[in-house]
């Protein structure tokens, strides 16, 4: 009798729990982005290939499936941090050399406009026709470096893009704080800060 | 008049060091030996120069036109020839260089044409555009263009126009002295914004620590016959925040999310009134402004100063003493000191103080947060800054929005109450301007991967277009040859088929696929479906030759052109990301 | 040579706030000498010194800058707390080996300064009571009166540590007889008859805690603490306290019994009130002065040990993280939404 009790009292519990589980898993389903887009959203979308896959999606692919996370130099240390942390895999230096965002620059002069960076460009980012001089439109230009093999007079060439006032930022605060001043508020730029009402 | 005033949580009470530079009247500085005018000086687009090495300018001529409406002119501060339009280091903490124009005074100090108006008789749309036209920025620093503030919310009636007289920062006193010695145009000026924005009721805050400047001002509204309300109120740091005062005066706490409109308030400083009736009603865009120039220098005074003069000769003025070391620009809470002594005066210029170890001796070494909680009380906007700093310092930037770093004003409360004295204000810009690159990053990754996608969108769909081409080819081609084969009853299908087949034959250089050629056993079935075939394909060349073919030969500027209407379609939503040019007509064989 | 703005700072270290909170020790100090004798002071010297060396020691091996950490004068605060709520007679090493744990593992193993999830005090406390249960609870009676040098003998261990010498706490007086009593007790006679139960007639713990609770007011003056904590500290143990009293007199003692007896005044002032360890939004350092009573009294009045403020503090400390997350103030402008 009293073990026809507690295996009643145990099924009962079983019961109540596996409805609350059962109703828990339906009421606080998360509708969670499939692992393949997140890992895409890390990647810098340069398209530029350097990981050996044709983009920045077969590459994410590629990674959900087991392909090492340290293959894509545009991303950085940064990135394959951030894929670590997603994927819960440990972290490899980069398997390249990490280089500062460039922009790819076409000599005017030497162009001979052969459309060849046009078609290689995969985002579009070259303008031109035959025969005419081609230019790159710099917002456009992730950096990827795809069209400097195919131009036959080597008039492209990457320039690093350098710090102006618009892009600048504040700098991480260290302890030994150098002459140089790093403060106060930006007379261009600063939407966050405090001003006295202009 | 006796008001109820409110209270912000929060804030200090540092020194005030103002009474040093109040004793000498306003004094207007000479003309510089040169005066480097920024291009960009107001929140907004960057002006573009409109004029050119050589030319010659004079006092209040434009010089830098304004880019969009959240922008403002920029003006030449005094007659002379420009020199060049070129990089010059800016008065930004950053220290970098942006586009100045040039002016090498000829002395002359000579007015362009002004043309006096009065507003009243002007629309509110004009009095607006003249005010853009007219450089007019907020000079309480934000220097965000005053026109764009002066349109009040549809939905929400105006209760207040808060004038900002407090002037809360230590050492500053420019705004104190403009209301002292020019009350009348200040008040004058407040009227204008009065009659765009018709609130209900205007207050003047002027912190109790300016007893003359209030009495001036409570004079000229007098003069004026206005009924604005003069309010005094406590003197404590930042109550010239315009949030700050906005909450003191009405009541009302602007939220980091909301516009100040839409809460029926609008702020405005004394100094903006000031140039605002300059300019509407004096004709004189803003190429000077009031600057104090204090600190450890021999002689404290406001000065009237151009735009564009450079510091270390604005400086030289008040005798700096020669332990001077630096150049802070604004005040000692929310200044930063200059990266070069010669950079130009702008319009957020407020204030100049020398620097020195005595006035402000070098600050302690930098110890671990021990959560004492001193910067929360001292926050005036309630925030957590210990908490924001843990998660600044650790670069967990998420989590600093969720403490809501963005309501931070960067007033400098924490930083100074800290007992660790941990650069709580500059951990706080740090994780800003990092979400602010990283969200910068995320939309040119989204863009470049919109637009590699509809590359290869593209790209797919030229590949299949040229397969259905060949296709269509090699079919004509196997008509032919059926026809020769089979040569009874299919004269007409030749003759029919054959232009065809040039035709579409003639672009296409790749060979024909294997696949297409048929076997030309039984000689009567050939010829059938040859006969099939050849009509099919006359029917499509005729079809074809209707259809306007512009996907063929495009020059790489049309297509580019065509994949931006595309892109923009997709980005519209219009359409989904499909081949929306006139494709091919489907073909039954492929 | 240049510091970022603001350019003015005000004139405030961590080691003026410590240096602040070991002033507003000194008037409970002082009522403790007069009433167990100059030990406590003898202690409060082997605490320092342990703490301070602990600390050297600790600063060298992490390689933090020794002058700027050894002068904060935190290490100094938590040698001071250890010496105040150990037995003032207790051996030399014992107080040396707690407040060396405390420095050692509850501060410099999580990080030193500012890092530390647990009071290191009270750590030390919990750690010595559970590991010489018999050695912390030797407390001196308070009618013997020792001279210097006796007391530093029983210290020092030149001197036999005759059981003679200890008295009972009232809070430990007060279980023992609850636990022997055969219902013929009764708390309110027993506190009638007895000085030290703090009826303010004669020397008592009461002016001990009277003592801390000046100086906690004035640290409060000061602003180095807010009312939230001591506030809610002494107001959750009134009232179970109270209510427990009010239910059957005879059984339970009074609110101002609980309030002057023990740790209570120093843990509401001083040990609750630590920044680093207890919560830092005001409504949760209500919950925690709150909790940290509530437990107090649970832990002295019902649990095994004679004083529940180390292991409530503690306990609390636990909590904190939490209850501040869950009590984060609304911000300027968002209070209608919060």
């Amino acid at each position: 009798m009293e073990i026809a009790l507690a295996i009643a009292i145990m099924a009962l519990g079983a019961v109540v729990l596996g409805a609350a589980l059962g109703f828990a898993s339906i009421k606080f389903k998360v509708e969670g982005d499939p692992l393949v887009e997140k890992i895409e959203a890390i990647l810098p979308q340069t398209q530029c290939g350097q990981c050996g896959y044709p983009g920045c999606r077969p590459y994410a692919d590629a990674i959900a499936n087991g392909e090492e996370i340290n293959k894509c130099p545009p991303g950085g240390t940064e990135g394959v941090q951030r894929l670590a942390d997603l994927l819960g895999r440990e972290v490899k230096p980069l398997d390249a050399e990490e280089k500062p965002k460039q922009l790819a620059i076409i000599d005017e002069n030497t162009c001979i406009g052969c459309t060849l960076c046009i078609q290689a460009c995969p985002v579009d980012a070259i303008v031109g026709a035959a025969k005419q001089m081609h230019t790159i439109i710099a917002q456009q230009c992730t950096g990827c470096e795809l069209c400097l093999p195919p131009c036959p007079v080597e008039c492209i060439r990457m320039e690093v893009i350098q710090e102006n006032i618009d892009n600048w930022k504040w700098k991480y605060p260290v302890v030994e704080i150098k002459a140089a001043p790093i403060s106060a508020s930006d007379t261009t730029g600063g939407s966050g800060g405090m001003k006295e009402a202009a | 008049m006796l008001m109820n005033l409110f209270k912000f949580k929060g804030g200090v009470k540092p020194p005030t060091n103002k009474t040093q530079s109040v004793t000498l009247p306003i004094a207007v500085a000479p003309i510089p030996s040169r005066l480097v005018v920024p291009l960009h000086q107001s929140i907004g687009g960057t002006p573009r120069p409109v004029v050119q090495a050589g030319d010659k300018v004079l006092k209040g001529q434009l010089i830098g036109e304004a880019d969009g409406w959240i922008s403002a002119a920029v003006h030449a501060p005094t007659s002379g020839t420009v020199l060049e339009v070129a990089m010059h280091t800016q008065p930004h903490p950053s220290g970098l260089d942006s586009l100045c124009v040039v002016i090498e005074p000829d002395g002359k100090d000579e007015w362009i044409a002004r043309d006096l108006v009065d507003y009243k008789s002007m629309a509110p749309e004009s009095v607006r555009e003249k005010l853009q036209q007219s450089g007019v920025v907020g000079l309480g620093g934000a220097v965000f263009p005053t026109h764009g503030k002066l349109t009040a919310s549809k939905t929400v009636p105006m209760d207040e126009l808060v004038i900002n007289g407090a002037e809360c920062e230590p050492f500053i006193t420019c705004d104190d002295l403009l209301m002292r010695e020019r009350a009348e145009e200040v008040v004058r000026g407040i009227g204008i914004f009065r009659d765009l924005l018709q609130p209900k009721k205007v207050l003047i805050g002027i912190e109790d620590n300016k007893p003359e400047a209030a009495a001036a001002m409570r004079a000229a509204v007098e003069a004026v016959g206005e009924d604005f309300v003069v309010v005094q109120v406590p003197t404590l740091y930042p109550a010239g925040g315009a949030k700050q005062l906005i909450r003191v005066l009405t009541g009302k706490e602007v939220p980091a999310s909301k516009r100040s409109t839409d809460l029926g308030v609008q702020c405005f400083n004394v100094a903006t009134a000031y140039t605002a009736w300059r300019a509407i009603a004096q004709g004189e865009p803003v190429v000077s402004r009031l600057v104090t120039v204090t600190g450890n220098v021999g002689e404290p005074r406001n000065y009237e100063v151009l735009i564009g003069t450079p510091m270390d000769e604005l400086l030289k003025l008040a005798h700096p003493h020669p332990d001077t070391d630096g150049i802070i620009m604004g005040g000692p809470m929310m200044g930063f000191l200059v990266p070069d002594r010669r950079v130009p005066v702008i319009k957020a210029t407020n204030c100049l103080i020398a620097h020195d170890e005595r006035l402000f001796p070098p600050k302690a070494p930098e110890m671990p947060c021990i959560r004492c909680g001193a910067c929360a009380r001292a926050c005036p906007h309630e925030l957590q800054p210990f908490e924001m700093y843990w998660f600044s310092r650790a670069k967990n930037f998420g989590k600093t929005q969720e403490y809501n770093i963005f309501d931070c004003i960067e007033c400098g409360c924490c930083s100074f109450v800290c007992p660790s004295r941990i650069p709580l204000v500059q951990y706080f810009r740090f994780a800003k301007s990092e979400i602010w690159a990283r969200e910068r990053e995320k939309n040119a990754a989204d863009q470049a991967k919109a637009r590699f996608e509809f590359k290869q969108l593209r790209e797919e769909r030229e590949k299949a277009e040229k397969a259905e081409k060949l296709a269509k080819a090699a079919a004509a081609q196997a008509a032919k040859k059926a026809a020769e084969a089979a040569a009874a009853a299919a004269a007409p299908a030749e003759s029919a088929a054959q232009p065809v087949a040039a035709e579409a034959a003639a672009p296409v250089t790749a060979p024909v696929p294997p696949a297409a050629a048929p076997a030309t056993g039984d000689a009567e079935k050939a010829a059938k479906m040859a006969t099939i075939e050849a009509a099919m394909a006359r029917a499509k060349a005729q079809r074809e030759a209707v259809q306007p073919k512009n996907t063929d030969n495009l020059t790489p500027e049309q297509q580019k052109a065509a994949a931006d209407i595309e892109a923009r379609r997709v980005a519209a939503h219009l359409i989904e990301p499909e081949p929306a040019q006139p494709a091919a007509p489907p073909d039954p064989k492929s | 040579m240049f510091a970022p703005a603001p350019f003015l700072l005000k004139d405030v270290s961590v080691s003026q706030v410590m240096i602040q909170v070991c002033v507003a020790l000194i008037p409970g100090i002082a009522a403790y000498a007069s009433l167990v004798g100059p030990a406590i002071l003898v202690q409060l010297v082997i605490a320092t010194l342990a703490a301070l060396i602990a600390e050297a020691l600790m600063l060298k091996v992490c390689r933090k800058p020794m002058a700027l950490f050894l002068s904060d004068g935190s290490a100094i605060v938590t040698a001071w707390l250890i010496a105040l709520t150990f037995p003032p007679l207790a051996p030399w090493w014992l107080i040396a080996t707690g407040t060396a744990f405390a420095i050692v593992v509850a501060k410099h193993l999580y990080g030193g300064l500012g890092q530390n999830p647990f009071n290191p005090a009270m750590v030390a406390f919990a750690v010595c009571i559970v590991a010489f249960p018999a050695l912390m609870s030797q407390w001196p009676s308070v009618g013997l009166q020792l001279g210097l040098i006796e007391q530093m003998n029983i210290i020092l261990g030149w001197a036999p540590r005759v059981d003679a010498l200890t008295g009972a706490t009232p809070l430990d007086a007060m279980k023992t007889a609850l636990k022997l009593g055969d219902g013929s007790f009764d708390v309110t006679t027993l506190l009638a008859n007895q000085d030290i139960y703090g009826n303010f007639a004669g020397r008592g713990w009461e002016w001990v805690a009277a003592g801390y609770l000046l100086g906690g007011l004035w640290l409060w003056h000061r602003k180095l603490i807010t009312w939230h904590v001591p506030v809610a500290f002494v107001a959750s143990l009134s009232l179970i306290s109270g209510a427990l009293w009010i239910y059957n007199p005879s059984q339970f003692a009074s609110p101002l019994f609980h309030l002057l007896s023990g740790g209570a005044m120093l843990g509401a002032f001083f040990i609750a009130t630590d920044p680093v360890s207890g919560c830092t939004t005001p409504r949760g350092k209500l919950i925690f002065g709150a909790g940290c009573g509530l437990l107090a009294y649970i832990i002295r009045v019902f649990g095994g040990y004679p004083d529940g403020v180390a292991f409530a503090v503690l306990l609390m400390n636990l909590c904190a993280p939490v209850i501040d997350l869950l009590t984060q103030p609304p911000i300027f402008g968002m209070k209608d939404k919060a």
